[in-house]
């Protein structure tokens, strides 16, 4: 019974519906054992459904699912003893401290009173919420009540942890530290499978991505995979003038026949670069030649690989979420 | 305040904090229950104000039927109070029961069960352990509605043992019936909606029973409504405890209705957690 197995998950055709909606709709995933795995997807693409589903919480309609060789259904009492998840709306007991939170979590994982109490301390002080301790947890800020939850998540080092959304609705700073949490917890050798809507969160920690949407995996691979699997290459212009954004579309999406997006800076937008090769310098010049041609003023220009939001557009036909900008300023 | 983790990320410190060092043993049911029973009474002590309807029910329902109703139903108020405080201690108990209901449903909307789901420990246990926090609420009720009584002018036959006895038996049966309102709160996901079903069921049962009245007064149709009413079966069982009047028949009818709700509900309500 007892496989090693390299792979902390291992699903296949996982279904599961809810009355009229079909939340998940036939994911195959392989997870390897010690790796950050992200699953992408907008909202309503089934990345809740499917991590409830590997944590025991939700039983699939069809499908398999193990979670170090334990099948979720059958065998959950086991596949519980190694995993952690820390869900996208707070599990915390908000009538409670932050310090009594963790201590009954302790309790639950079968440490002594003291044992307990001496954990919760220590998950305090690592989290920076030592001064906040005693009091309820109703009071803290979203930031605090996220760095208690994935605490709370570590009573016991799990090895295999689900973050949702680990950093939806926190400032730059929270967010970064919740990032080096991660690493930290994958550094020690921790399997971490988070979801997120952000791409940069998904190409900043994790190993491989899965792109969900309308309950399908989409694509699947590293971050350079997925961005080599769209093909070509794009090229970023940055305008003078962003008033000249609209006319550049147009003289671009011309010259080059392709999708232009405009970035999150309003001066600078992406072409996509149909054909990669010797033949793509040439069309390149020739679409910097026609915005000159028609007084357009770019300050910066580059080829490169398509970003990630670009393989999402392409995958997917709809944009990514876009963090607000309080949260994508750094 | 110490270094934070992200301070400290990679060092022999962070991984002082993070590496998997041995796990303990799953915990004992016990130790499970006394850790949720600790949870409820944590938040009793800091919310006194949830105690509301298990102390100002059973003194309002209490005061008003002896002094208003009192002389008109029972004679005197000592003769009364004799029949009414085992009627409001059934009546206390069982709408508090209504409230454990509700709390679970909002404890199950409020993200932390996933949490518990999520750990080694028995479903079971997680359920049972909410339920030891409403022991100490129905306890703490009955404890109101004796003293309370006795305060009056209430001298109960059967002494402390018919007392305790009285009380151990509407308790069962709260905890019995608890069972009930858990399944509704997995089913319905509204704690508003939990707590609207079980007062629509337990207000009509209270008044519709012998808690209050007397059932020879009354007209043939409704006595007939009454004496099928559980609750008043439940209510006469207390009162002959009380008074020291032993009713074994009556005790093992309401025995065994406790074995039969705790048989078919526990188990729902388990599987329906298991399952949601
Ligand atoms: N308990 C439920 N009852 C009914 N429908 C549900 C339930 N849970 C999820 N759904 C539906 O299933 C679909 C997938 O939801 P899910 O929460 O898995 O998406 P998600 O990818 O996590 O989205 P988000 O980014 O918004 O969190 C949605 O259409 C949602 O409305
Ligand atoms: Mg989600």
């Amino acid at each position: 019974m007892t496989r090693s197995s390299a792979l902390a998950v291992e699903a296949s055709g996982l279904v599961k519906a809810f009355a009229a909606t079909v939340a998940v709709h036939g994911i195959d995933l392989s997870v390897p054992a010690g790796s950050v795995y992200g699953f992408l997807g907008p909202n309503g693409a089934g990345k809740t459904t499917t991590i409830r589903m590997l944590a025991t919480l939700l039983r699939p309609d069809a499908g398999t699912a193990r979670v170090f060789g334990h099948d979720v259904v059958r065998d959950a009492a086991a596949v519980r003893d190694r995993i952690s998840l820390t869900g996208q709306y707070a599990s915390l007991d908000d009538g409670l401290t932050g310090r009594e939170n963790l201590a009954l979590l302790g309790r639950l994982h079968g440490h002594s009173r003291a044992g307990a109490a001496s954990r919760a301390g220590e998950l305090l002080d690592a989290f920076g919420l030592t001064d906040a301790a005693d009091r309820l947890v109703k009071t803290y800020s979203g930031g605090m009540r996220r760095r208690l939850d994935i605490a709370a998540g570590l009573i016991v080092t799990p090895d295999l942890l689900f973050l949702d959304e680990p950093t939806t609705g926190l400032d730059p700073r929270s967010r970064n530290e919740v990032w080096a949490i991660i690493r930290v917890m994958a550094a020690e050798g921790t399997t971490v499978l988070l979801t997120t809507q952000y791409l940069d969160e998904a190409d900043q920690l994790a190993d491989r991505i899965a792109v969900i949407d309308r309950g399908t995996l989409v694509a699947e691979g590293t971050s350079s995979q997925l961005k080599a699997s769209v093909g070509g290459g794009a090229l970023h212009v940055r305008l003078n003038d962003p008033h000249d954004r609209p006319a550049a579309t147009r003289v671009l999406a011309q010259a080059l026949g392709g999708a232009v997006t405009a970035d999150a800076d309003p001066a600078a937008l992406s072409a996509r670069v149909p054909a990669a090769g010797p033949a793509a310098g040439e069309t390149v010049a020739r679409a910097l030649s026609d915005l000159a041609r028609a007084q357009i003023a770019a300050t910066e220009f580059a080829l490169g690989q398509p970003s990630l939001d670009e393989v999402f557009l392409a995958l997917t036909g709809r944009p990514p979420a876009e963090r607000s900008p309080e949260e994508k300023a750094e | 305040m110490t270094t934070t983790l992200d301070a400290i990320a990679g060092t022999a410190a962070a991984r002082a904090i993070l590496a998997g060092r041995p796990r303990p043993a799953r915990p004992g049911t016990l130790s499970v229950a006394l850790a949720f029973g600790g949870r409820a009474l944590r938040k009793i002590r800091r919310t006194p104000v949830q105690l509301f309807d298990v102390v100002v029910h059973p003194v309002v329902f209490t005061l008003m039927f002896t002094y208003l109703f009192g002389g008109a139903i029972g004679g005197s108020t000592g003769r009364y109070l004799g029949y009414l405080v085992p009627g409001i201690l059934v009546m206390t108990l069982l709408v508090t029961t209504g409230t454990t209901g509700a709390a679970l449903s909002i404890d199950l909307a409020s993200g932390v069960f996933d949490r518990f789901r999520t750990l080694s420990i028995r479903p079971a246990a997680v359920l049972v352990g909410a339920l030891l926090g409403d022991v100490v609420r129905y306890a703490l009720a009955s404890a109101v509605v004796v003293g309370l009584g006795l305060a009056l002018g209430f001298r109960p036959h059967g002494n402390v043992p018919g007392v305790v006895a009285a009380v151990l038996l509407v308790v069962a049966f709260g905890i019995s019936l608890s069972w009930v309102w858990t399944a509704l709160a997995m089913v319905m996901r509204s704690p508003g909606a939990v707590l609207g079903v079980t007062q629509a069921v337990l207000y009509p049962l209270s008044f519709f029973s012998n808690i209050f009245v007397i059932p020879a007064t009354l007209p043939g149709w409704l006595r007939a409504v009454v004496n099928a009413n559980p609750v008043t079966h439940l209510v006469t069982a207390v009162r002959g405890l009380m008074s020291g009047t032993a009713p074994g028949g009556q005790v093992a009818w309401i025995l065994l209705a406790c074995a039969l709700l705790t048989a078919v509900f526990a188990p729902l309500s388990l599987r329906l957690f298991r399952t949601r």
